[in-house]
C-alpha cells in the first residue's frame, strides 16, 4: 500500500524533470513490482527488452529519448537480463558534447554495462582521453569514473598522462578523484605506474586535507606490499594523525562529532603496518594512539570504528603495557556491550591481542562463552576464530568437540570444510591421546565427507601405522584394534566417504586380522561389501582389493589355509575385466600373490611392515650382470645422451608432447601425485632428504644439452620446487611422538615443578576487589555449567579440592618479591617468551574502570628452583595468573582453580614448541623430497622432460611383445611394500605374469622408478626400452 | 577496497547493484541471489556483519542494514573497517534522505540514475571518497544544476537547427 501511496508522489516528481523518468518506465516497475512470480517478472521484462529493441533500431530516436531507454536497459540488466545490444549506444551517448546529462548517463550506462576487456573500450578510449582534458570538472569527473572501471592494463598508457595532468587540477574534488584513479591502476598492474609512485607521497601533504585523505588509499596498498621502504613517513603519518585528532581540520571534515574518522582508521591501518615487529616506528606512535583511545568517544559506533582500529593498531606495534591496558579496557567494554556489532568486535580485536598478551582471554571468559552460544552465526565463527588461536593441549578437547557439534549443525559447505580443517589441524597439535584423535578423526570424516583434504587421511593411516612411536607395543596394539573395532562398527553406517571409506580399507587390510579378534573371513566380508556398495568409486575399490589382497597374504604367511570367499572370487572377476588398468592390475596381482607359498608371499607382503623403508638400488646394479650378458651377445652398449648423435633430433618432437601423451592410452606423468608425503618414520628422513638434494646438480647440467631449450626454462624446475613446498603436510605436535624421550621427561619435571609454585603462591586477590565485585554482580548469575565449561576452556581440569590461597598475605609477598623477580627473567630472557616478561601487569590508576571490578594480581610467580632449572631447561614457565572479572564469580575456590591449571597447560605447550620445531626442520625437507619429484616429472614446463616424454612415447609405440623375465624376477627381489605414501599401491610383480604385455610391463617398472625419478630423472628408462628392444 | 555495494528489498529484488571490480552479469545475479538468501535467513538483533568468503572469495567481509523494505549491503576486503562501513551505509542513506525527504523503496527505482550519482560520489572506484552527507549533496545538487542549465543552453541551438533544416 506504502508504495502505491508513493506512486502518485512520484509521478509528480517524473514530471520535474531532472533525473524523473517517463511513464512508461513507471509501468515498467509497477508491473515487475506485481509480478508474482520469476517466470511472470521474466515475461515483461522480455517484453521490455523487445520493445526497447525496436525503439533503439530507430535511426533518430531523440536524445532525451535515447537516455531514459539506457536507464531503462541498464534497470532491465540489473535484473539479471542481457542488453548488450544496446552497448554500441551507450557509448555513442559518451560521445556526445552537447549534453551533459546525456554525456553523464553515457557513461553510468558503460561503466555498468561493460567489463574492462569488453571489446568497444577501445571506442571509448578516445572519448576518456578528450574527456580528461575537458574545461568542465563534471565531465572530468564522469570520465574519471570511467576510467576506474573501464580501463585495463593494455589502455592505461593512453589516459596515463591526463590522469596525472590531473593531479594539480585546481578543484580538489578532481585531485581526489584522480589519485583514485591512480591507484587504481597501481591495482590493476602496479607495474603501469611504478615510476609515479612518488606522486602520492607529493600528494599526501596537499593543501586540501580530503586529497590528503584519498592519497592515504594507495599508500596502504603500497606499504602493505612493503613496508620498509615508507618508514621515513612514520613521522608524517604520526604528525598528521595527531592533527587530525586534534582536531586542527576544518569543522567540515567532522563526522557525529569525530574528527574526519575515516582518515583516522586510515591512518591507523597504516601505522599498523609499518610499525609491525619495529620497536622504533612503534616507539614514535605510542603517543598519539595513546590520544585516540582517551579522545574516542565510545558513544557512536564511528568512535567505536575508530577505537577498534586503535586495538589492531596496538596489537601490531611493540608491546606497551600501557596501551595494551587501554586497549583491554577498550574490549571489556566492547563485549560487554548489547551490541552484537561491538561484540563481534570485540572477540575480534582479543583474537588480534591475543598473541601479545595472552592472559586477556581469560579476563573475558564467560563472555567469550556467551557469544559461542549466541543465536548470531557470525560472532560464533568469530568465536571459533579467536578459540582456534587460544588452543592449547589443555583444552583442546572441549574446543574441537565444540567446534564439531557446530560443523554438524550447519550446511553451509564452504565453511563446514573450512572448520573441518580446523579441527583437524588442533587435533593433530596438541592431542592429549591418540585414541581421541582417532575417534575425533573419525567424527570427522563422517560428518564433513569428502571435504576434508585427502592429507588428513594420510596422517591418520600414519599414525595408526606408528602408533606413539614407543617402544611399548601394547599401546600401538590397543590404538590399532580400537581403530579397527570402531571401523567395523561404523562401515554399518549406509553412506560414507570416499576418503574415509579408503582409510577403512587401509586400516582393516594392514590391522583387520592382527589382533585375532575377526576371522580373516569376517573382514573380507566386510571389505567385499564395501568394493560393492560403492562400486562407483574406483579409488575405494582399489584400496579395498589391495586390503583384501593384504588379509590373504598375511593368512598365507602365518600357514593358514585359505579358501578364496565366493563374494572375493567374483569381486576378483569384476575387477579383471574392469576398464581401470589400475583395478585390473590388482585384481591380478592378488590371484598371482594367493597362489605363491607361504615364504614367498611373506617376502612380498610381510606382516605389519608398512612404516619400514623401501630399499631402493638408485644405481641398478642388479642389471649389471644383466646388461654385461646383452652386450657379451652383441646388444648395443648404452651411449649417454650427449654423445648420441641423434639428440638433437627430438626437439622437433617438441610441439606435439603434450597431445602426444594424452592421445596414448599410457600416462607417463607420474601415476598421481604422491599423496601428501607423509613420512612414515623418523629413520626414512634420511633416505628421502637424500632425494630433495640430489636431483638439482644432475639435472641443469642435462639440460644444457639440448641446445634449444631456452635459457629460463632451467630456473622453472628449482622455483617451482619450492613454491611446492608451501603445501607440506602439518607436522605432529605430541613431544612424544618422534622425538627422543629425553624431551618429555624434561617436560615432565617442568611441569611437576611448576604445580609446585602453583600451589605455593596461587593466585592472589585482594579481597577488597572481591567485596567489590560480589556486592555489584551476585555469583548466581552465571550457571555452574558455564563456568565448568569456561573451566575447561581457559584453565583446564577442574580440581575442586584444592585449597583457596589466603589472597592478601601473598599479595604482599609475591609483590616485595616482584622487582627482582622480574629482573632475573629478563636475564633468562632467551629461554623464557617475550610475553611472559610483558605480562606483568600495569595498573594506571587513571586508566581504572569502574565498572571494572579492581584485581591485582600476581604478575610473575616463580620458584626459585624453577628458575635455576630455568636455565638448563628450555621449558621454563614463567606463569602469570590473571583473573579476569568474570573468572572470580564464584569465590576463590575457583580462583584456586585457575592458578594452577593454566600452568600446566603452558608447559606443556612450550615443550611443544620446541619439539614441533624440530620436527618442522626435518619435516620440510622431508616434505621437500616428496614433493620435489613429481615436480619434475609431471607435465611442467620443462621442456628437456617433455621430450624425453615424448621420446618415450614414440619408443613405446613401437616397443615388442617379447619382455624379459629377468628384469621382472630381480624387481622382484627387492621387496617393494606399499605405504599410505604411495596411495596404498603394490608394486609386486609375479614371474608367472611374464605374459603380461610390454605396456603393464612397462607400467610395473614405472612404479618402481618412482621412487627414484628425482634421482635419475628418466633417461634410465631410455636405456631399459633399448635393452628390451 | 569496496568490492561491491547493493541495495536489495525484501523480497530480493535488486534495486542497485554496483560492482567495483569486473563480475560477469551471470554471476552478479548469483551473488546478488546468495547474498538475499542469507539476508532473509538472519534473525533480528544480530550482528550487521556476515561471512561472505564462501561465494564472494578470500578476504571478504559483508555488512548490511536493513531499513524499512531494503537492505543495503556493502561488500569490502580487510583494507576497511566493518565498524565504518556500517557509517558508510548511514551516510548513503543519510544522503537519499536529504535528497528524497522521506526516502522509499519507489524514490530508488526511478531515480536510478541519481542514485548512482550520489553513490559514486560517496564510493569512487572501491575507495570511500567522501562520508560527509552534506558534502555529497552539495556535489549531486551542483550537477543536477549543471545538467539542467546544460539542458536549457543546448535547447536554442537544438531549436535552431530544427529550425534550419525546416
Amino acid at each position: 500500500m506504502e508504495q502505491l501511496k508513493s506512486i502518485g508522489r512520484e509521478l509528480a516528481m517524473g514530471s520535474q524533470g531532472g533525473f524523473g523518468q517517463s511513464k512508461e518506465f513507471l509501468e515498467l516497475v509497477k508491473s515487475i513490482g506485481e509480478a508474482r512470480s520469476k517466470a511472470e517478472e521474466d515475461r515483461i521484462v522480455l517484453h521490455e527488452i523487445e520493445t526497447l529493441k525496436r525503439r533503439l533500431s530507430d535511426p533518430d530516436i531523440p536524445k532525451r529519448k535515447m537516455k531514459e531507454y539506457l536507464i531503462r536497459l541498464v534497470y532491465v540488466e540489473m535484473l539479471g537480463h542481457d542488453a548488450s545490444f544496446a552497448y554500441i549506444h551507450a557509448v555513442k551517448m559518451t560521445h556526445d558534447d552537447s549534453l551533459l546529462l546525456l554525456k553523464r548517463t553515457g557513461y553510468l550506462a558503460v561503466t555498468l554495462f561493460l567489463s574492462d576487456d569488453h571489446d568497444l573500450i577501445i571506442l571509448i578510449v578516445n572519448t576518456i582521453q578528450k574527456d580528461l582534458r575537458s574545461d568542465n570538472y563534471l565531465v572530468v569527473c564522469s570520465a574519471l569514473n570511467a576510467v576506474c572501471k573501464l580501463i585495463n592494463d593494455e589502455t592505461i598508457p593512453a589516459v596515463l598522462p591526463q590522469v596525472l595532468d590531473l593531479l594539480s587540477h585546481p578543484k580538489d574534488a578532481v585531485r581526489k578523484k584522480a589519485i583514485m584513479a591512480l591507484h587504481r591502476f597501481y591495482r590493476k598492474s602496479p607495474s603501469s605506474v611504478s615510476h609515479l609512485l612518488s606522486n602520492f607521497r607529493k600528494r599526501l601533504s596537499d593543501n586540501d586535507p580530503g586529497v590528503m585523505g584519498a592519497t592515504l588509499c594507495p599508500l596502504f596498498d603500497l606499504i602493505a606490499a612493503d613496508p620498509t621502504s615508507f618508514k621515513d613517513l612514520v613521522p608524517t603519518f604520526v604528525n598528521i594523525l595527531k592533527q587530525v585528532a586534534e582536531r586542527r581540520l576544518p569543522k567540515a571534515y567532522d563526522y557525529h562529532s569525530m574528527p574526519a574518522p575515516f582518515i583516522q582508521i586510515k591512518l591507523l591501518k597504516i601505522l599498523a603496518l609499518l610499525a609491525a615487529g619495529d620497536k622504533q616506528a612503534s616507539d614514535k606512535m605510542y603517543t598519539v594512539v595513546g590520544d585516540i583511545f582517551r579522545k574516542c568517544d565510545s558513544a557512536s559506533n564511528i568512535g567505536n570504528a575508530v577505537l577498534y582500529e586503535s586495538i589492531c593498531c596496538v596489537s601490531s606495534l611493540y608491546p606497551n603495557p600501557k596501551l595494551l591496558e587501554a586497549a583491554t579496557d577498550v574490549i571489556s567494554r566492547f563485549l560487554k556491550s548489547d551490541s552484537h556489532n561491538l561484540k563481534y568486535m570485540g572477540i575480534d580485536s582479543l583474537g588480534r591481542l591475543i598473541k601479545t598478551s595472552p592472559e586477556i582471554a581469560e579476563q573475558h571468559q564467560l563472555a567469550v562463552i556467551d557469544c559461542l552460544e549466541d543465536p548470531d552465526d557470525t560472532l560464533k565463527r568469530k568465536t571459533f576464530e579467536l578459540l582456534y588461536k587460544m588452543t592449547k593441549s589443555s583444552n583442546v578437547e572441549v574446543i574441537v568437540d565444540r567446534m564439531i557439534d557446530y560443523m554438524i549443525s550447519i550446511n553451509d559447505n564452504h565453511y563446514k570444510t573450512y572448520i573441518a580443517s580446523r579441527c583437524v589441524e588442533l587435533a593433530e597439535q596438541f592431542t592429549p591421546t591418540n585414541n581421541w584423535f582417532i575417534l575425533t578423526m573419525n567424527k570427522v570424516f563422517e560428518h564433513a565427507g569428502d571435504l576434508v583434504n585427502v592429507k588428513v587421511a594420510h596422517n591418520l593411516m600414519r599414525l595408526i601405522a606408528e602408533g606413539f612411536g614407543e617402544d611399548d607395543q601394547t599401546v600401538d596394539t590397543q590404538l590399532r584394534s580400537s581403530a579397527v573395532q570402531s571401523y567395523l562398527h561404523i562401515l554399518g553406517e549406509p553412506k560414507l566417504p570416499s576418503v574415509f571409506l579408503q582409510v577403512i580399507c587401509w586400516v582393516l587390510g594392514e590391522y583387520g586380522t592382527a589382533d585375532g579378534k575377526y576371522p580373516a573371513s569376517y573382514i573380507i566380508g566386510k571389505l567385499c561389501d564395501v568394493a560393492e556398495a560403492y562400486s562407483s568409486d574406483e579409488t575405494v575399490k582399489a584400496y579395498a582389493i589391495t586390503a583384501i589382497m593384504k588379509i590373504y597374504a598375511f593368512e598365507i604367511a602365518a600357514g593358514r589355509k585359505v579358501d578364496m570367499l565366493p563374494e572375493c572370487q567374483s569381486l576378483v572377476e569384476e575387477l579383471s575385466a574392469s576398464h581401470s588398468t589400475d583395478l585390473q592390475q590388482r585384481a591380478y596381482e592378488m590371484q598371482a600373490v594367493i597362489g605363491l607359498d607361504a615364504h614367498a608371499v611373506g617376502s612380498i607382503i610381510p606382516s605389519d611392515a608398512s612404516c619400514e623403508d623401501i630399499e631402493i638400488d638408485k644405481d641398478l646394479s642388479f642389471l649389471n650382470n644383466y646388461v654385461q650378458q646383452s652386450i657379451e651377445k652383441g646388444a648395443q652398449p648404452y651411449i649417454p645422451e650427449s654423445e648420441r648423435s641423434g639428440a638433437l633430433n627430438i626437439s622437433s618432437f617438441r610441439s606435439q608432447d603434450q597431445h602426444e601423451v594424452t592421445a596414448h592410452g599410457l600416462r607417463f606423468e607420474a601415476y598421481e601425485l604422491p599423496k601428501p608425503p607423509v613420512p612414515s618414520t623418523v629413520a626414512s628422513f634420511t633416505s628421502s632428504a637424500e632425494l630433495v638434494l640430489v636431483p638439482e646438480p644432475s639435472y641443469p647440467r642435462e639440460t644444457h644439452q639440448v641446445a634449444s631449450v631456452p635459457s629460463g626454462v632451467l630456473d622453472a624446475g628449482p622455483s617451482e620446487l619450492k613454491l611446492r613446498l608451501d603445501g607440506v603436510q602439518k607436522k605432529w605436535g605430541r613431544p612424544t611422538y618422534s622425538t627422543p624421550s629425553a624431551s618429555s621427561s624434561s617436560d615432565s619435571t617442568s611441569q611437576k615443578t611448576t604445580n609446585g609454585v602453583a600451589q605455593t603462591v596461587a593466585s592472589t586477590v585482594s579481597s577488597k576487589a572481591q567485596e567489590t565485585y560480589d556486592s555489584r554482580k551476585s555469583p548466581v548469575e552465571i550457571s555452574p555449567e558455564k563456568q565448568k565449561l569456561a573451566a575447561s576452556l581457559f584453565g583446564g581440569a577442574l580440581k575442586t579440592e584444592r585449597k583457596p590461597s589466603p589472597a592478601n598475605h601473598k599479595v604482599v609477598k609475591t609483590s616485595s618479591s616482584h622487582a627482582t623477580q622480574k629482573s632475573q627473567v629478563s636475564k633468562m630472557a632467551t629461554v623464557s617468551t617475550e610475553g611472559a616478561v610483558d605480562r606483568t601487569n600495569y595498573q594506571a590508576p587513571d586508566l581504572l574502570d569502574l565498572s571494572e571490578p579492581t584485581v591485582t594480581s600476581a604478575p610473575l610467580s616463580i620458584d626459585p628452583f624453577g628458575q635455576l632449572e630455568g636455565l638448563l631447561d628450555p621449558n621454563l614457565v614463567t606463569s602469570s595468573v590473571n583473573h579476569g572479572a568474570d573468572g572470580v564469580s564464584k569465590a576463590p575456590d575457583l580462583m584456586g582453580l585457575y592458578a594452577d591449571t593454566p600452568v600446566s597447560g603452558q608447559s606443556s605447550s612450550m615443550g611443544f614448541d620446541v619439539t614441533s620445531e624440530f620436527l618442522n626442520t626435518t619435516l620440510t625437507d622431508q616434505g621437500g623430497a616428496a614433493v620435489a619429484y613429481p615436480t619434475q616429472i609431471s607435465k611442467g614446463p620443462n621442456v628437456k622432460d617433455s621430450l624425453e616424454k615424448d621420446a618415450l612415447v614414440r619408443q613405446l609405440g613401437v616397443t615388442p611383445s617379447s619382455q624379459n623375465p629377468n628384469l621382472f624376477r630381480d624387481l622382484l627381489g627387492e621387496r617393494i611394500r606399499d605405504k599410505p605414501l604411495w596411495g596404498d599401491k603394490i608394486s609386486t610383480r609375479d614371474c608367472k605374469n611374464q605374459e603380461a604385455h610390454t605396456g603393464k610391463a612397462f607400467g610395473a617398472l614405472w612404479r618402481y622408478t618412482r621412487f627414484f625419478e628425482a634421482y635419475t630423472s628418466l633417461h634410465f628408462l631410455h636405456d631399459m626400452l633399448i635393452l628390451l628392444n | 577496497m569496496i568490492r561491491a555495494v547493493m541495495v536489495i528489498n525484501t523480497q530480493g529484488k535488486p534495486r542497485l547493484a554496483k560492482f567495483y571490480d569486473v563480475q560477469s552479469l551471470e554471476k552478479q545475479q548469483e551473488l546478488i541471489r546468495n547474498i538475499y538468501g542469507v539476508l532473509c535467513s538472519r534473525a533480528e538483533n544480530v550482528s550487521n556483519f556476515m561471512e561472505v568468503e564462501s561465494f564472494f572469495g578470500p578476504d571478504t567481509r559483508l555488512v548490511y542494514k536493513h531499513y524499512a523494505t531494503l537492505y543495503f549491503v556493502f561488500i569490502f576486503d580487510s583494507s576497511e573497517n566493518e565498524l565504518a562501513m556500517l557509517d558508510l551505509i548511514q551516510v548513503f542513506v543519510e544522503t537519499l534522505e536529504k535528497c528524497f525527504r522521506n526516502v522509499c523503496e519507489l524514490d530508488i527505482v526511478f531515480n536510478y540514475s541519481k542514485m548512482h550519482a550520489i553513490l559514486d560520489e560517496i564510493v569512487f572506484g572501491g575507495q570511500v571518497l567522501e562520508t560527509s552527507s552534506a558534502e555529497v549533496m552539495r556535489a549531486v545538487e551542483e550537477i543536477s544544476k549543471l545538467e539542467t542549465a546544460s539542458n536549457s543552453i543546448s535547447l536554442v541551438p537544438k531549436s535552431v537547427s530544427s529550425w534550419r533544416s525546416r
